[in-house]
């Protein structure tokens, strides 16, 4: 499965709790679409630490990367890169 | 003065200055009291009249805040919906207050076709952020039109005894009920809360609380009244983001609630130049002790206010700074030019020393709640003067030999989620819904986050409901800080000896 569709059966099982009228696209803001809140975040942001072993520094929870799916599909590849040990 | 008059007192003062950004657009003082003409004299071409409401259904935006100036310059009363809103509830409201105009944006829209049937008193639908009317019907009209209107203030002749504003909240039935202040009201509480906090013209604000609630749009008002600069943000999703803008915007006065003040202390501050903060407040629900101490020791150089408010009179109590550390606890004494006092259940005064409910008595006293002259009639009762109104909380606190106050619990069962008033009675409706739901009970439970997260147990006929199904009901049917946090699907509930829920014994 690839990363975007991961993030939405997260968002979908987490959030929306299989709420099939809720349509949004990898671009749609989840702000914007009502599908995240503060607390949704703070999960999102879990989430990705514990599925990609990645470590988010506060200051990278942003909109940039944390309100579509296809800007959070960025942030954890660009993170996956950075902390894979290069051969 | 009239709320709006302080807008044009410091557009004449200052025009250039910038009083508001907001997702990095910003307005000028003058600006912003030209566009408000604009909307004012627009909403009196859609035969607005004095003492008609205008319902606000946007996120905290630039046209929000020209919308409720524009608003009450055309003599009319202000009504901010959170934009969390769904349409069963939007329906209430308006058909409460019997709107005639409703200002949104093309995200929240359908949210309002969907019971625009339903609805007869809206005449006049203004879109914000479309630029053209393709297959719109003749009552919407663009934020483009706004700006073709006359800048001229319209001569509307109102006086400070003239309603404002209606701020709905939450009430133990679940229905929402629309708090009336009027001009003296707004201007009376608002000075009396920037006397505490010694705002000048100096300040600059940052409000990431949804002007639908009292104490963001009080940010809004103090900020124009005292000619400060106000960042507004949508929302407070992205702590890092609110703490970069207070470094990047030199931001001095940070209002806040204990779950922003959680999300905060948990993070790593060093990145950030927060040296220009010169004050934070808390109210809206009480902050733990420790949380109070850590904030302190992370803001040095911050005054930090406790306070205390119900938006039936706004801002109520604050606990002077210098107090905080030998009462952390207490939320402090009655705001300038008020007083308070504590009540036993047959109306006797409780000396210093014991737990009665809060009675209030000042200028900032609203009005009532709109068409709902019962519900009233409990909250603001006669008071010692004949012909004055003081409001009884149905908040329960103690008084110490000093005088200060402490919050002990609310008279009734309703539930403080994210600092917004939550009705157990509303949710367990929702849950009732579904016909699986046999039984609902819903309570609120400690949370280091949320201060109280909402927890609803629920008893089901036939088990067809998993919990996740309960909650996408929840969720398609309630504002995003009344979903419950946690269902627990159990066999039975405990009851009392008359059969009815005993919520007391659960946890």
């Amino acid at each position: 499965m690839t990363i975007e569709n991961q993030i939405r059966t997260f968002i979908n099982e987490n959030f929306l709790f299989g709420d099939e009228t809720v349509q949004y696209t990898n671009d749609d803001s989840f702000i914007r679409k009502g599908i995240v809140d503060s607390i949704a975040i703070l999960e999102l942001v879990m989430f990705v630490q514990e599925a990609y072993h990645i470590k988010v520094q506060d200051q990278e929870i942003t909109p940039d990367n944390f309100d579509s799916i296809n800007s959070l599909a960025k942030y954890i590849q660009s993170k996956q890169n950075l902390e894979t040990p290069s051969e | 003065m009239l709320v709006h008059e302080y807008l044009t007192f410091h557009a004449n003062r200052h025009a250039e200055k910038i009083a508001l950004i907001c997702n990095n657009n910003s307005i000028r003082y003058g600006e912003l009291d030209l566009q408000s003409n604009q909307m004012a004299n627009w909403l009196i071409s859609k035969q607005f009249q004095r003492g008609d409401r205008a319902i606000v259904f946007l996120p905290n935006c630039i046209e929000a805040v020209i919308s409720i100036y524009g608003i009450l310059k055309a003599g009319g009363v202000f009504v901010v919906v959170n934009p969390s809103t769904k349409s069963d509830k939007l329906l209430q409201i308006i058909s409460n207050c019997r709107a005639n105009v409703i200002i949104t944006n093309s995200d929240l829209f359908p949210v309002f076709t969907s019971i625009q049937p339903q609805v007869v008193s809206i005449n006049s639908i203004l879109i914000c952020d479309r630029n053209n009317k393709t297959n719109l019907s003749p009552q919407v009209s663009l934020f483009t039109d706004i700006l073709k209107e006359s800048d001229h203030l319209p001569r509307v002749p109102i006086i400070d005894l003239d309603l404002a504003c209606l701020v709905y909240t939450s009430g133990s039935t679940g229905i929402p009920k629309g708090v009336m202040s009027d001009h003296s009201n707004i201007t009376f509480v608002a000075n009396s809360i920037i006397s505490i906090l010694n705002n000048t013209d100096n300040d600059i604000l940052i409000n990431a609380l949804p002007l639908s609630f009292d104490y963001g749009l009080y940010q809004l008002i103090m900020c124009i009244m005292f000619g400060g600069k106000l960042i507004l943000e949508e929302n407070f999703y992205f702590p890092a983001v609110i703490l970069k803008r207070i470094s990047e915007q030199r931001v001095t006065g940070f209002p806040g609630v204990p779950t922003i003040y959680s999300m905060i202390l948990t993070m790593d501050l060093s990145p950030y130049d927060l040296s220009s903060l010169r004050y934070m407040t808390n109210t809206a629900a009480a902050l733990p002790v420790s949380h109070i101490q850590e904030i302190r020791k992370k803001f040095p150089h911050v005054t930090f206010y406790s306070m205390y408010g119900l938006t039936e009179t706004k801002r109520t109590l604050y606990l002077p700074p210098d107090q905080l550390d030998i009462r952390p606890s207490s939320v402090g004494i009655a705001i300038p030019g008020t007083e308070v006092w504590l009540e036993d259940e047959n109306g006797n005064r409780v000396p210093p020393g014991g737990s009665g409910e809060l009675v209030i008595r000042g200028r900032h006293v609203m009005r009532g709640y709109w068409g709902d002259p019962e519900l009233t009639a409990k909250r603001y009762r006669e008071g010692p003067i004949p012909g004055e109104r003081i409001c009884y909380s149905g908040d329960i606190f103690r008084m110490d030999e000093e005088g200060y106050l402490y919050f002990v619990r609310r008279s009734d069962d309703v539930i403080k989620s994210r600092g917004e008033k939550v009705s157990p009675v509303e949710i367990e409706l929702v849950l009732y819904e579904l016909p699986d739901v046999k039984e609902a009970a819903v309570i609120g439970v400690t949370d280091p986050v949320m201060g109280e997260a909402i927890k609803a147990y629920v008893v089901l006929h036939n088990k067809t409901l998993t919990e996740a199904q309960i909650l996408a009901h929840c969720r398609r049917r309630l504002e995003e800080f009344k979903i419950p946090r946690m269902i627990q699907i159990c066999d039975s509930l405990p009851k009392t000896s008359s059969g009815k829920i005993h919520k007391k014994g659960l946890s």
